[in-house]
């Protein structure tokens, strides 16, 4: 288990990082559904199998599908990437890669501890507490996404 | 079973690498995309946590990440579809009026 969650984890992260510097948006996209996958490996081995299916299915088959969708309905041109190029010469990511490395090592301080518990959560356990004592929760995402669907809706409208 | 700093920083590297795209993108895809690496950056991060304490809360806070990364992604791609109708370059650096050009 634990070479693949290093080889998962290393491939997520250089998926990742091609995806935030493609200029085009489809590749960037499938480089991102490919980071996806891998994270479903790395959760599958964290002793989250129920999550893992989630990532697979839910976010890398539905939301980023929905998301290619939608940048190919924008209908990119050879022109859009050329744009893209400048947009992304070499000086502009000076500045914010100083930023980012001075807020990681802020962060980074707090990653350290006393080993865990660490063991496999079934998805059994999951549903049970999700639909017992977090059933407040579960109606709380339903408005969310019902917010979602009718803001879209009206957003999508041809007048709004 | 792997230590759980491994997989916390391996969420801190993933969301870093996030907030520099967010940072460096001025293509408004780009932008939306970045945010997506840091919800799911954020996601591992709760099930290492769910994973060090050996219980589902982990789990059942990514489904709620999802939840809103859905949410927030179906807005997102509407707002996106109607500014490419006024604006085609997507370029986030234009629209920072809230209006109209004068």
């Amino acid at each position: 288990m634990i070479p693949v969650f290093y080889v998962a984890a290393a491939v997520a992260l250089l998926t990742t990082a091609l995806a935030i510097t493609r200029t085009n948006p489809v590749h960037a996209l499938l480089y991102f559904v490919l980071s996806l996958l891998a994270m479903g490996v790395v959760f599958f081995t964290l002793g989250a199998p129920f999550a893992a299916a989630l990532e697979v299915i839910v976010y890398a088959g539905a939301i980023m599908v929905l998301f290619l969708f939608v940048i190919m309905m924008l209908s990119l041109d050879r022109a859009a990437a050329a744009r893209e190029k400048t947009w992304i010469a070499r000086p502009v990511w000076v500045v914010p890669i100083i930023l980012v490395a001075a807020f990681g090592v802020l962060l980074a301080r707090l990653f350290h501890g006393a080993p865990g518990i660490s063991r496999v959560v079934s998805p059994q356990e999951v549903g049970v507490r999700l639909f017992t004592s977090d059933l407040a929760a579960v109606e709380l995402a339903s408005m969310l996404l019902l917010a979602g669907l009718i803001g879209a809706f009206h957003l999508g409208r041809k007048n709004p | 079973m792997i230590p759980w700093p491994m997989p916390a920083a391996l969420a801190l590297a993933l969301f870093l690498l996030g907030l520099l795209g967010l940072l460096a993108r001025k293509n408004l895809i780009f932008v939306l995309m970045s945010i997506e690496i840091m919800l799911n950056a954020a996601g591992l991060l709760f099930i290492t946590a769910g994973m060090r304490w050996g219980n589902p809360d982990g789990q059942i806070m990514l489904i709620f990440v999802f939840n809103l990364a859905g949410a927030e992604l179906a807005l997102g791609l509407v707002l996106l579809l109607r500014l490419r109708a006024r604006q085609p370059a997507l370029n986030a650096d234009d629209s920072n009026l809230l209006r109209d050009r004068p």
